[in-house]
């Protein structure tokens, strides 16, 4: 049971972390529970969808579907994270404002709301759907696996959840006026591992080249499959054995939305000069 | 753009153009996954040779083929075959694990 729990914790992971960051994110936005359960309900009902049909996808692309759907994915979720930051930057500091007097909700319409239940949804998609074929590959192994199933699913979502709800309110204790940059930089790194696990899997794909195949291995440090590797593979985008192709993509990524957020903030700024 | 960053990404770029994928891989070695089980176990494969790993899984559930050592992770449903291409290895060993079941789906790869 407890080796079902550890596989069912792996692949919740991330998208409990990312569901609690963009809680965090979008801390007195009026509607953001309600984004954030169509980002879940969604990502949910597409992870059954992509695996009942997973040998659709297997074969799609001369057999490449797979690679090319997960890279997918996470290249959404990257364009969706970097827009969220750089929309923070115009309205991040009323929001904070906002927040600092106790109570308020504020209803900034227009903070892309939409941008970040799209990021959930991509979270427990790909995931999500290898969750579903694993759990059902226990469930037709025989009846007597009920309690395996169910009692591992139960523990490793429950620990899942906990790890959520620890990071959420570890981040609600950031000050009013730096939960946004704090956010903000997570944000940020979240979505540079992204890019960088994206580009891995268009190597597997044999569509990019490596540009290095191995460029570090701290692989007997931190192992990729521990949960603490796994952790901060989706915190920081740590990899134990990185192409180079993967450190370029999260390289760039960095200085795009970074300049990006620059270019915003100074012509935000103009006008009160 | 700084500078620095603008050369490092004509290098990625022009690392782009030079690599031409050699598709002329005519060396090709074969796994079965029955039982929840890799057979064979242990695929002898030379080293510095870029092959296709074709893995046929023979039970009705799927199964996700796994290696960090390889650095590959596929599904590969029921009752299908999946084909992953491996780059020159270098001589060592390569462990690769069936990740719905890890406790019987072990094997690995020597390259010499």
């Amino acid at each position: 049971m407890l080796a079902t729990a550890v596989i069912v914790l792996r692949e919740v992971l991330e998208a409990a972390l990312v569901v609690s960051i963009v809680l965090a994110a979008t801390r007195g936005v009026v509607g953001r529970g309600a984004w954030v359960s169509y980002g879940i309900v969604a990502g949910t009902l597409g992870a059954l969808v992509v695996a009942a049909f997973a040998d659709v996808l297997s074969a799609a692309a001369s057999g490449l579907g797979q690679e090319i759907f997960n890279a997918t994915v996470l290249f959404i979720a990257v364009a969706m994270l970097g827009w969220h930051n750089v929309w923070m930057t115009r309205h991040g500091r009323e929001m904070a404002a906002n927040l600092k007097s106790v109570g308020t909700a504020v209803r900034v319409g227009d903070k892309p709301l939409y941008a970040l239940s799209i990021v959930v949804t991509m979270a427990i998609l790909r995931e999500g759907s290898e969750l579903v074929l694993f759990l059902y590959g226990i469930a037709s192994a025989g009846p007597g696996q009920t309690t395996e199933l169910a009692g591992g699913f139960a523990l490793g979502m429950a620990a899942g959840l906990m790890l959520a709800v620890g990071m959420y309110f570890g981040l609600l204790r950031v000050p009013a006026k730096h939960l946004f940059t704090v956010t903000g930089w997570l944000i940020l790194l979240l979505a540079a591992g992204m890019a960088g696990q994206g580009a891995a899997y268009l190597v597997q794909a044999d569509i990019l080249p490596p540009l290095g195949e191995t460029i570090w291995d701290s692989s007997y440090l931190l192992p990729d499959d521990s949960v603490i590797g796994k952790l901060m593979h989706t915190l920081v985008g740590y990899t134990a054995r990185p192409y180079g192709i993967q450190l370029g993509f999260y390289a760039v990524t960095l200085a795009v939305v970074l300049v990006l957020t620059k270019i915003t903030h100074g012509s935000t700024r103009r006008p009160a000069a | 753009m700084s500078k620095p960053l603008c050369w490092s990404s004509l290098a990625w770029i022009l690392g782009l153009a030079v690599w031409v994928p050699s598709h002329a891989q005519d060396l090709s070695f074969a796994l079965t996954i029955k039982d929840h089980r890799f057979e064979p176990s242990e695929l002898q494969v030379p080293a510095g040779k870029r092959f296709t790993l074709v893995v046929k899984n023979l039970d009705p559930t799927a199964e996700e083929f796994e290696s960090h050592d390889l650095k590959l992770e596929k599904v590969i449903p029921g009752r299908r075959e999946a084909s992953l291409t491996v780059r020159p290895l270098k001589p060592g060993t390569y462990e690769f694990v069936g990740e719905f079941h890890q406790k019987t789906a072990k094997g690995r790869i020597v390259a010499k």
